[in-house]
């Protein structure tokens, strides 16, 4: 494995090595996350959902992805 | 007869009663006892998607937001910055915007923070929000958050989860001659003769969660509830009749034998 074409990114607390060239829209598709259903934040930013494919990931980006769960 | 609404930021409800969705069994028991309580607003809480396990179901796939109002809700933030985060959050998974405000400032008793609960709700407001918001019962702390625009005053009846029912009669009964938003009884009620307190007080509505999920019986204490949100409505529109310590007999004297 070629560490050069390799970066690492934290996504909701859990670290992932992932490609260089790895678009938002990629790490959606990989996590099976059903896009309509949550929102998603990059270092703390919030992104815009159409744009995932616009943007590229680097390395230590912080990603959260969050839902809807039950709560008071 | 006038049909008798709830209404909170425009929007019209015929259910008083709002119910959380945490601390089920599942999320089967979950959307069963909403159902039977007929809530038509329910409170969601926002958390990380686990990522490792996608197998598990989603709220969603179980309460159509369709149908039902969620109210992203900041349960468990501690500052005024991570409510906003929270709730930014909350808009962008589905464009909301009725959400609940609560900053917590005790661990233990989970009582509000009211510095940075006020704090949060002049940000959220400018945002565009309508902010329902979990408070004390502080009537000074209240005005303030309703001048800061607040849609919902939701004051607690008792700490959140204890089910001890309305603690400080005189303090509600002043909120609600002040308020003139919505102002709804939000945690600490356990039995259904608290929610029906709550209601024949003047409250416009009591938001419950422990008291249904954790009740021996959901289904039925989710009825009882909603009864009892019916019942004390219905009791505090029909002017009830001023209390006596003389008696006053039901049957007529006239024709006695």
């Amino acid at each position: 494995m070629n560490k050069k074409n390799k970066i690492k990114i934290v996504v909701n607390g859990r670290l992932l090595t992932v490609n260089t060239k790895f678009s938002l829209k990629n790490l959606i598709e990989k996590l099976k996350t059903p896009i309509n259903k949550v929102a998603i934040e990059l270092n703390e930013e919030i992104v815009d959902k159409k744009k995932l494919n616009k943007i590229y990931l680097k390395n230590k980006d912080k990603i959260e992805i969050v839902h809807f769960i039950g709560g008071g | 007869m006038k049909v008798d609404n709830l209404k909170i930021a425009s929007k019209k409800f015929k259910s008083r009663l709002i119910v959380g969705t945490g601390k089920y069994k599942n999320m089967k028991e979950c959307a069963d006892a909403i159902k039977i309580s007929g809530a038509e607003i329910v409170t969601v809480a926002v958390r990380r998607v686990n990522i490792s396990d996608r197998s598990k179901p989603l709220l969603m796939d179980y309460i159509d937001p369709k149908k039902i109002m969620y109210l992203p809700n900041t349960a468990g933030c501690f500052t005024s910055k991570d409510a906003l985060r929270t709730l930014r959050l909350a808009r962008e998974i589905g464009g909301w915007k009725i959400v609940k405000l609560e900053v917590l400032g005790d661990k233990k008793n989970l009582f509000p923070d009211m510095i940075e609960t006020l704090k949060s709700t002049e940000v959220l407001t400018k945002e565009g929000f309508k902010v329902m918001v979990y408070c004390n019962d502080d009537p000074l702390m209240c005005k303030r958050l309703e001048n800061s625009g607040a849609s919902a005053i939701m004051p607690l009846a008792a700490p959140i989860g204890s089910g001890l029912g309305i603690q400080n009669k005189t303090n509600i009964k002043i909120l609600r001659h002040q308020t003139k938003v919505p102002l709804i009884i939000d945690a600490g009620i356990g039995k259904a003769s608290d929610a029906v307190e709550a209601m024949e007080m003047g409250c416009d509505a009591v938001l419950i969660n422990t008291a249904i999920a954790k009740a021996r019986n959901p289904f039925q204490m989710a009825e009882s509830m909603k009864l009892a949100v019916i019942s004390g409505r219905k009791s505090f529109l029909s002017g009830s009749i001023t209390p006596s310590l003389q008696g006053s007999p039901s049957s007529p004297k006239k024709g006695l034998i």
